[in-house]
């Protein structure tokens, strides 16, 4: 069906309304979708993938607005209140908003997964093109990515947690440090396949300089499975993220994170188990919309990476 | 074939190298004396040099890596600051639980996803197909401890099928052993499953497209057959692969499942010295982890060469 739609929608979309030539009648039930639908209808998970996602960063932004109140307000006359007209997911023991904390928790694991993602793609990016460059840095560097690799990263973000004050920044940064060496060595292997290809081989036979050939015809080719990559990684890093606070070595517990508020529930969660339940729908959520956009990408991105996986 | 033997032997020695490095540096990449980290808050100057004195931290960095090193080597991993044990010890009062849930994981997690992966590989496009798949996604996106406190929820609150939390010890039993390590295999399995179902699917579509399936099939053999010696045989590389690659996912996945389900085992370990900031622990089971991450991939890629003969480097 998409590839009939694609046929019709193509003349249809250029000539004008008046000269258009008629339609073989075979053609003629199905109705030709404009590029967006058509693009919705063939990659249905980046449809609600990105919806979700959508709709979770204006719950962040919007956060204030949405009836909540202050997630850090302490009440403690009205603790561990079931989910009620006042308090719609309950309250904690210290009689804070479990609504409010989960909304304003958004803002956290969004800000930690997009800026991981980010970082981890860009230095990633630098590593492995150096990798796949340099010939000289390759075994080294590689080395050193192996041996980062053979730590466990949730392992790593810990051990790298522990040595530091837990703030937002720290665990983006430790989530970062345990992200890299996979994205390097996808990179690195992407840059070096595309050294063999006849238009990199064109390219230094028209005289291009190297610094012209890794920016003109290296790095946009790197840019789609990259991409995929880095959806991957900003799941990974909200689920990170969620497991330091909730093992008490990420973000402040001052702060509301869906880790935190599940951390804070630890306690009461066989008597109390709505404390943990909606912070844990929001983050499954959550990660599933990114994962569900990540592999959409994938298949629109690259389908023979598709095929693979 | 020894030669390759030996050079992927070899070859694990750098990684370790590396792993060690940063293991041992963690104390020096932190910002500040390390002797004061490992004080904690509330030290004095004096409890600072004191520290500073027994861990010889005056000395040049290479000198005490090497020192570091020459002792892990003798199977001293140093002293525990909180409770002043050796940090061997600490690690074999611990060991026994972290090794079951990973065991009963492992069978659990491999026994249920190549089935399910080959299933859905072989009714490609169908029901059964798109639930595992969408099975598979479901695994990735939830996190351990979701999973870990709604089967907790479920199954020991409301149903009272099993125990909410804890750990036996094998030697009391295998059925009360079992019993304790059920809801913990699954919720830290779930991640595990998805990866293999997914990357049994995949091999599994590729490798039924091939000739000599089409020749087996030709042959009158079973659809059983088929599937599981001539397609799966073939398509193991890259399972096996995946199924090594994964236990970087358990073993993290652990930790936290250990703290859920108050299992006394490496990961809790983890997780109380981190918040005691005991650091000769927290560098002995790291090393310890990724020791045991790089040998088990080192023995699976000797396994390939039973796997596949036509494998030879």
């Amino acid at each position: 069906m998409s590839v009939v739609s694609d046929l019709a929608s193509a003349p249809l979309a250029e000539t004008p309304a008046i000269g258009a030539p008629k339609l073989p009648d075979i053609l003629a039930p199905v109705k030709p979708h404009g590029r967006v639908v058509g693009f919705c209808l063939r990659h249905p998970t980046i449809v609600i993938g990105g919806g979700i996602l959508v709709i979770m960063i204006l719950i962040a932004v919007l956060a204030p607005y949405l009836g909540t109140v202050d997630p850090t307000t302490l009440a403690p006359s009205k603790r561990t209140r079931e989910p009620s007209a006042l308090f719609w997911f309950g309250s904690d023991m210290l009689g804070r908003d479990i609504y409010s904390r989960v909304l304003f928790g958004t803002r956290v694991s969004l800000l930690v997964g997009f800026s991981v993602a980010f970082l981890a793609s860009f230095i990633g990016l630098a590593i492995g093109l150096s990798a796949g460059f340099l010939r000289a840095a390759d075994g080294v560097v590689m080395r050193v990515m192996d041996g980062l690799m053979s730590i466990p990263p949730i392992l790593l973000a810990i051990a790298l947690m522990a040595l530091t004050r837990g703030s937002v920044g720290n665990v983006i940064t430790a989530i970062t440090i345990a992200e890299v060496p996979r994205v390097s060595r996808l990179v690195r292997g992407v840059v070096l396949s595309l050294r063999e290809q006849p238009f990199i081989d064109g390219a230094v036979a028209a005289g291009t300089r190297v610094p012209m050939i890794i920016l003109r015809h290296v790095v946009p080719n790197t840019l789609a499975p990259l991409t995929v990559q880095a959806t991957y990684i900003c799941a990974s890093a909200m689920i990170t993220e969620a497991i330091l606070s909730f093992l008490g070595v990420g973000t402040p517990p001052i702060i509301p994170s869906w880790g935190n508020i599940m951390a804070e529930g630890r306690a009461l969660w066989q008597v109390k188990f709505y404390i943990v339940l909606f912070p844990a729908i929001f983050l499954s959520l959550t990660v599933l919309a990114v994962n569900l956009l990540g592999d959409g990408l994938r298949d629109a991105l690259d389908p023979r990476l598709a095929k693979k996986l | 074939m020894g030669g390759y033997v030996l050079r992927r032997i070899l070859s694990t020695v750098p990684v370790m190298a590396v792993v060690a490095l940063f293991v041992f540096s963690l104390l020096y990449i932190a910002p500040g004396d390390p002797a004061a980290i490992i004080a904690g808050d509330q030290a004095t100057p004096a409890d600072i040099e004191r520290i500073r004195q027994s861990l010889g931290l005056e000395r040049p960095f290479l000198v005490q890596f090497g020192d570091w090193v020459w002792r892990i080597l003798h199977g001293d991993l140093g002293t525990s600051i909180f409770t002043s044990l050796p940090v061997t010890n600490l690690i074999a009062q611990r060991i026994e639980p972290t090794v079951s849930l990973m065991v009963v994981t492992l069978i659990l997690s491999i026994g249920v996803a190549v089935p399910l992966g080959v299933a859905a590989a072989w009714k490609a496009g169908s029901l059964v197909d798109r639930l595992v798949m969408a099975f598979a996604v479901f695994g990735f996106s939830v996190p351990v401890f979701v999973i870990a406190y709604l089967l907790a929820y479920v199954f020991a609150l409301e149903l009272d099928w099993l125990p909410v939390q804890g750990y036996t010890p094998i030697a009391r039993g295998f059925w009360p052993w079992l019993q304790n390590l059920i809801l913990p295999s699954i919720a830290l399995g779930a991640v595990y499953i998805a990866l293999i179902a997914r990357m049994t699917r995949a091999t599994m579509l590729e490798v039924l497209q091939q000739d000599y399936i089409k020749t087996a099939r030709a042959k009158g053999i079973g659809q059983g057959g088929i599937l599981f010696i001539h397609a799966l045989k073939n398509a193991a590389v890259p399972i096996v692969t995946v199924i090594g690659l994964g236990i970087a996912a358990l073993i993290g996945g652990a930790v936290v499942t250990e703290s859920v389900f108050v299992i006394p085992g490496l990961g809790r370990l983890t997780v109380d010295s981190i918040l005691r900031r005991d650091y000769p622990v927290i560098q002995g089971l790291v090393l310890l982890f990724s020791f045991a991450y790089v040998l088990v991939n080192l023995c699976i890629d000797l396994i390939y060469t039973l796997l596949d003969p036509r494998i030879r480097y």
